[in-house]
């Protein structure tokens, strides 16, 4: 359903797209619309009339008892398939690290993003990485790792189409991966309050095809490795 | 019946004449009164929250623009509304409310009591309460200005003025909060004790009201859950006015273990919040619906299993913080959990409507309308506690109109479904139940229309606190823009239909036409005595006979049986 308003440009954003869409069909579709549509016609059909009481039931019989009983058998059911489909997509988002073509290092502070990208080489921390502010440049289909550091207070690195998103701790480096799979130009998001610019940490990916990629780590070339 | 109304007027009388304005109304020692003290306060804040969500909401709505009532809003203006928004509503609205006020008037009342067990440590609780409305008030007037790092308060930036950039606010706030636990903290052993200790003859444990054993079991959670938090605050005021590094990762603090305490209390405090407003909830639609409550011990039951679970989900809030990952799994699993007990809770008060007599009073309709929208909180937390969607929707508006839709109908839907339940007791009057329709419907429609639009909105990518999007060309499509506006709009109206109910409030305590003892018809003991109870409650205590939801019993000529007939 999201990917009807936000693009799904990583291998894993169908994934999480897809828990929110089993989500919405059991939880939102079936169950409030069925909890909600009963509810109402119990107030409707048993709104007062002159000369009917009300029943005396006490919820305490077991046939009784089964009328909650049964529909709650059913929202455990339901639970154990969310659970189930959740965990198998949260495992392959951030537990399970794929085969890595290359890294790029986030750094986070008060208020931009640096990206420092391998370069020419392929490898970090080499004489030619590229660092950049506020642009991230990937290459489309390449497996990336990221290492996330920030230098002040928390911050959060969230980029919507690929349904990515991290906290930057200072004094650690948290590491996670995303591969882009199509081309294309979008926003970056910080998504935890961190002062008062906090509004004002956009940043862009830009996802590039390898040729584009390729000309653009060349153009850095020639100006000069590294800054 | 007509000696009682007879003994009250002259005890009332009595004490008017012996007591001073001030001892009888600021010092007193009568739960009702400590009552009325929170409520009006809780209600105050309610309106100062409420205007600080008008102001960012128009800045979100239209940036840069003058607001009227504030002028043009600041990122750091922007950041200590919201902060102090959310703090006021939870810590300085809901739990004075709904916890103080309705505990305090409700417990001596619904269990034949004639006060709290430690009337004077009741007094403490409500004069430190004030003190921290006082400290929180004047944390937005220092060097600075007030706290804005949202009302989670995570470090390093709540714990460096450097980065905050309000150190004289973040410290003062934080006292405020912490101030605010101490009086919660009196306030819950009170309500324990008096609720276990101060039964009239004759009321056993599944006799006593379940919203009672609400606000019994929501103290008891508070209690076991604020002494971590606590602890963090303590550590957090250090780190900022002494130096120490508890939470300052350069000097091996850690910045997490702040989260892990602040969400150790976090969570189990909206079930603190939850329970009292889901028991009035239960005593509206028992009486309202003429039907005795389904499977009381079975709600108990679910109440105190949903306290028990809400100690084990708190890093559902941290999926993405940074935490090993292995561990949202067992945080998802708990989480998911919890919505089993939630659901029979719903399924319960739905059974209950089955068989009834409904008629749809203004009470009857804030109830219905609670359990009608705190659905929709309720389902909408399965995609955030189900860690695979929480990774996208994760601090996105989504979260934000989730928990509007749990906290909305708790602590503005609960109170006035309570408020307008208990107003002829409480004050001797009754309310105009047209304005109280009126209200109502203007009320319910407005808060959708405000929530509705800002699920889509962090569907497409909408995140949290940030004050102005237009730097974000994917957030300033014409259509989120427009979902903003709606919002805004809607938060306008709902604001302006609150109008409505002061009104009929005013009004009908100055002209309301005068209250029976018991108008409703209702089981429960507070039932019994005058209204407004005399001080010391009951000429002579009651005794009690029968559980509390003896509703349309065969055999019987009317459709209660109050829990005080013998026969």
């Amino acid at each position: 359903m999201i990917e009807n308003w936000v693009p799904a440009l990583s291998s894993y954003a169908k994934d999480i797209d897809f828990v929110f869409d089993v989500i919405f069909w059991i939880v939102i579709a079936f169950w409030f619309l069925l909890v909600e549509a009963v509810f109402l016609y119990l107030i409707v059909r048993f709104k007062k009339r002159d000369g009917v009481p009300a029943q005396y039931i006490t919820g305490e019989i077991k046939s009784e008892k089964n009328w909650v009983h049964y529909p709650h058998l059913a929202v455990l059911a339901c639970d154990v398939v969310i659970l189930f489909l959740a965990i198998r997509v949260w495992y392959d988002v951030k537990q399970h690290v794929p085969p890595i073509d290359e890294t790029v290092r986030i750094v986070a502070q008060q208020w931009a993003w640096s990206f420092v990208h391998a370069g020419a080489d392929g490898r970090l921390d080499t004489t030619d990485d590229i660092k950049t502010v506020d642009d991230l440049h990937l290459q489309v289909g390449k497996t990336y790792a990221f290492k996330l550091e920030s230098r002040d207070v928390l911050h959060s690195f969230s980029v919507p189409v690929f349904r990515l998103k991290q906290d930057a701790i200072p004094g650690r480096v948290v590491t996670g991966w995303v591969k882009p799979i199509a081309t294309g130009e979008h926003d970056i998001q910080c998504a935890e309050i961190c002062g008062i610019g906090h509004a004002l940490m956009p940043a862009r990916v830009l996802i590039e095809t390898p040729e584009a990629h390729a000309a653009w780590i060349a153009s850095k070339g020639v100006s000069g490795a590294g800054e | 019946m007509v000696v009682q109304h007879a003994d009250p007027a002259h005890e009332h009388g009595d004490h008017h004449a012996t007591q001073s304005w001030v001892k009888k109304y600021l010092l007193s020692t009568d739960h009702k009164i400590i009552c009325f003290q929170y409520m009006f306060t809780g209600m105050t804040l309610a309106i100062v929250a409420g205007f600080f969500s008008y102001v960012f909401r128009m800045q979100m709505a239209f940036p840069g623009m003058n607001v009227p009532g504030w002028g043009l809003v600041t990122p750091s203006d922007y950041n200590m509304l919201v902060t102090n928004h959310g703090a006021i509503m939870i810590f300085w609205v809901a739990m004075p409310v709904l916890i103080a006020a309705f505990g305090n008037y409700l417990i001596p009342l619904m269990i034949g009591a004639d006060d709290m067990v430690f009337p004077k440590i009741n007094r403490l609780s409500y004069q430190i309460f004030l003190l921290s409305v006082v400290v929180l008030f004047a944390s937005f007037f220092v060097d600075g200005g007030g706290f804005g790092g949202a009302w989670t308060m995570y470090p390093p930036l709540m714990a460096k003025a450097e980065y905050n950039l309000t150190g004289a606010g973040s410290s003062v706030f934080l006292l405020a909060v912490a101030l605010e636990f101490v009086a919660f903290l009196l306030g819950g052993i009170n309500f324990v004790t008096t609720a276990m200790n101060a039964r009239a003859p004759g009321m056993k444990l599944y006799d006593i009201p379940i919203v009672v054993w609400m606000i019994v079991i929501a103290s008891i959670l508070f209690m076991a859950s604020v002494g971590p938090l606590i602890a963090g605050a303590v550590m957090m005021l250090f780190d900022q006015q002494l130096g120490t590094a508890f939470f300052d990762p350069n000097r091996g603090g850690d910045p997490i273990l702040w989260q892990h305490l602040f969400w150790f209390f976090g969570h189990p405090e909206v079930y603190v919040v939850l329970l009292p407003a889901i028991g009035i909830v239960a005593e509206i639609i028992t009486v309202f619906s003429r039907k005795k409550l389904f499977a009381y011990k079975t709600v108990l039951n679910t109440a105190i299993g949903t306290g028990i679970l809400s100690f084990t989900v708190w890093a559902h809030h941290q999926f993405v913080a940074g935490i090993d990952p292995r561990m949202a799994n067992i945080f998802t699993v708990t989480t998911l959990i919890i919505s089993i007990p939630i659901a029979e809770m719903m399924f319960v008060y739905v059974a209950t409507l089955y068989g009834g007599s409904i008629t749809l009073s203004t009470p009857m309709l804030w109830a219905l309308g609670f359990i009608g929208t705190f659905l929709i909180g309720g389902v909408t937390g399965i995609f955030l506690g189900a860690s695979g969607a929480d990774i996208y929707l994760h601090d996105t508006y989504f979260v934000l109109a989730h928990f509007h839709y749990t906290f909305f109908p708790i602590a503005i839907i609960g109170t006035y479904a309570g408020l307008t339940f208990w107003f002829p007791k409480m004050f001797g009057k009754e309310m105009n139940e047209t304005l109280g329709k009126i209200h109502f419907w203007g009320t319910f429609i407005s808060f959708n229309c405000i929530f509705i639009p800002l699920f889509f909105t962090g569907m497409l990518g909408d995140h949290r606190r940030i004050f102005d999007y237009t730097n974000f060309p994917e957030l300033t499509t014409p259509m989120l823009e427009n979902l903003r506006a709606f919002a805004t709009l809607s938060l306008i109206v709902m604001l302006g239909f609150q109008l409505v109910f002061v009104y009929n409030f005013v009004t009908s305590l100055l002209w309301g036409k005068k209250a029976e003892i018991n108008p409703w018809r209702a089981n429960t003991l507070e039932w019994t005595t005058a209204s407004p109870p005399p001080h010391g409650n009951w000429p002579v205590l009651p005794t009690v006979y029968r559980g509390p939801y003896e509703y349309s019993v065969p055999g019987r000529k009317d459709d209660f049986w109050p829990q005080d007939a013998k026969g």
